[in-house]
């Protein structure tokens, strides 16, 4: 994985003691609220329900076990005793102290991490696939490119104060595992008919209040003017995007006011003037960073067999592994979702203990998914059972995953000053009445996917299932969405009908099941068959 | 009643207006009817709290009780961790919550 050169140590070193001084200037009352406010945004600190609440970036979700094994320590140390991972591929703690910022920053710099542009209206985390470097469908490691836009994107002056806040995913394969078509820009990197390896981009999607999914704007972008088209996009939707409105402030709006094509004339023309410019980094920054993303020192020769006489071991196999590009290996991903749990926490001491798996297991990587799930990209099989048994002992061995079980939902009412609702009293109440393992494998993929208000944190438009809380006249009410997917074939989610009061919202998912069960044909998924059979059979069994 | 809250500027810890200073339990709150403006005012130049802003309550025989649900949850803690409420030994804190 990538490693900080002087450059990149010295810019988070310098940014950790500049917040260390506005800390002190704050406390000391030299600095007003409002003064300080975009400072501490700047630096991932927001203020939430509760306290302050810090979100760690963690680049296309990859760390090393040092870095997971530290986010443990932080959450022990500095909160209280857990950290929440998120579905930007990054970790929120939620009981900081502002007093103690500082020397949480400085700590994580240790590490090549910080929380720089995990808030503000600024390029924040890209994001990635999760399985980048393993997957066996992948054409090429998408990180490196994810890694180039990082840093173009980190502290770029020209897009430091954008419109409003601004999303990137980067993926290589043709299955989609990071919603990539609901960002601000989405860069799938492509092989063309001459076998060179570019971009295709997208722009103008994103969920939240006005969910929209991207159009593409380029078939292909040379490996050589990545940066420039990169530029190019952000350089049409930072002058034209408005500022007046920020219900109307991301790029998705002006590109649906535009149009498709009026923005792509734009960005095209804004691309050529940038192409006299020496803007792009040459490739030989490119090499740079891809010999950080060297495959790791795989044994060849190694068995695909496995040992799956112990029928947990089996059923986790199943669910929560994915097949690795190198014979011998596979992905792992472990569950953050416990029958009746939180998604996506996870306390410090099962941090550590994924970290060192990480290190002993998985060439010391891990990674963070967008579905608040962590993986082990590289264990042999041969150590697989050893690997579930340390997970299964510290109660991370919970195979449920794209099942009806493995819910993203938003911090919502619970922590999130933005929330209308609470989302994980939800989330925990359909994990329960779906806990079984004999029923998740009847229902087999859906996608579940639960948000506490309508920014869409807990990506509700992206769902099979969606639901949304929303206030009604002071009490909670959810909303329950069909049809959204956030794959290949990514869709938004319809609104089926009047919303549900928690329990009612438990209920009638399971009632959708039934209907699913009762009408799929073959191997059909949730979400087929509700493509085919249409949103009514499903309004008229839970209405009546 | 009208209740004022905000937070500790160094913890980020939810505080209330008792009448003369601030304190962690909403049982303490001061009914600041019309007057939640000017505390605001005059406090924000003391710097020890900020974000502060006024709530509808009740008193109760429980104690006072912030109206809606997200200032319930904001005065006693959140539903899903108990251990993290106010009342972290309390079975029943849940209820005492919501």
């Amino acid at each position: 994985m990538y490693k900080y050169d002087e450059y990149d140590q010295q810019m988070v070193d310098v940014r950790v003691e500049e917040f260390r001084d506005q800390v002190r200037r704050r406390i000391s009352g030299d600095l007003t609220e409002d003064q300080f406010k975009p400072l501490r945004l700047q630096n991932g600190l927001y203020l939430q329900l509760h306290a302050y609440m810090l979100r760690v970036a963690v680049p296309y979700g990859t760390l090393n076990s040092t870095q997971m094994h530290l986010l443990g320590d932080i959450a022990d140390k500095y909160d209280r005793g857990y950290g929440h991972f998120t579905t930007r591929q990054n970790i929120q703690y939620n009981w900081i102290k502002l007093e103690e910022t500082p020397d949480i920053l400085a700590e994580l710099a240790k590490v090549e991490m910080h929380a720089i542009q995990t808030s503000g209206n600024c390029i924040r985390n890209i994001s990635s696939d999760q399985f980048a470097g393993a997957a066996a469908d992948e054409i090429i490691d998408p990180r490196p490119y994810a890694e180039l836009l990082r840093q173009w994107s980190s502290f770029h002056p020209e897009f430091l104060v954008l419109p409003r806040k601004f999303k990137i995913a980067v993926i290589a394969s043709e299955k989609d595992r990071a919603a990539m078509r609901l960002h601000d820009i989405g860069i799938k990197m492509v092989r063309n008919d001459a076998g060179e390896i570019g971009a295709q981009f997208y722009a103008g999607g994103g969920m939240g209040r006005t969910p929209m999914i991207a159009p593409l704007i380029r078939e292909f972008v040379p490996l050589d003017q990545l940066i420039t088209f990169s530029e190019a996009c952000l350089r049409v939707y930072n002058r034209y995007g408005r500022r007046d409105n920020k219900y109307k402030a991301r790029i998705k709006i002006l590109v649906h006011e535009l149009g498709r094509d009026e923005y792509v004339r734009q960005v095209e023309e804004e691309f050529a003037h940038l192409l006299t410019q020496p803007i792009e980094p040459p490739l030989a920054e490119l090499e740079r960073i891809k010999a950080h993303f060297v495959e790791p020192a795989f044994e060849t020769g190694l068995s695909d067999d496995l040992d799956l006489t112990d029928p947990d071991f089996r059923l986790w196999v199943e669910r929560n592994t994915t097949a690795h590009k190198q014979p011998g290996y596979v992905i792992a991903t472990v569950s953050l979702k416990p029958v009746g749990g939180i998604p996506g926490d996870a306390s410090a001491d099962q941090i550590r203990l994924m970290a060192k798996l990480g290190r002993e297991y998985s060439f010391d990587e891990l990674r963070v998914t967008h579905a608040q799930n962590i993986v082990l990209p590289h264990v042999k099989k041969a150590d697989l059972y050893t690997v579930w048994q340390a997970l299964d002992e510290a109660g991370l061995a919970t195979a449920n995953l794209d099942t009806v079980g493995d819910i993203i939902a938003c911090p919502g009412l619970d922590y999130c000053s933005l929330a209308n609702a609470r989302s994980i009293p939800v989330a925990q109440k359909i994990s329960e009445r779906f806990g079984s393992a004999q029923k998740q494998a009847e229902i087999g993929e859906l996608k579940l996917k639960i948000s506490g208000c309508i920014n869409a944190c807990g990506h509700h438009h992206a769902g099979h299932i969606g639901i949304l809380g929303v206030d009604k006249k002071g009490l909670e009410n959810y909303q329950l969405l069909f049809g959204g997917s956030e794959g290949a074939d990514t869709s938004l989610a319809k609104i089926i009908g009047p919303g549900f009061t928690e329990d009612g919202v438990v209920d009638a998912i399971e009632k959708a099941t039934e209907v699913y069960l009762a009408n799929k044909q073959g191997e059909e998924r949730f979400l087929d068959t509700y493509r085919r059979i249409g949103m009514d059979p499903f309004k008229e069994a839970i209405y009546g | 009643m009208k209740i004022l809250t905000g937070n500790d500027l160094k913890s980020g810890a939810v505080v209330w207006w008792t009448g003369v200073s601030w304190s962690l339990d909403v049982n303490d709150s001061a009914d600041v009817g019309d007057h939640g403006a000017a505390i605001i005012a005059r406090e924000e130049g003391v710097q020890n709290v900020f974000a502060a802003y006024v709530v509808d309550g009740e008193k109760t025989e429980e104690g006072v009780r912030p109206a809606h649900i997200k200032e319930r949850i904001r005065a006693f803690g959140p539903t899903v961790r108990l251990d993290l409420t106010l009342k972290p030994s309390d079975p029943d804190a849940l209820n005492w919550v919501i």
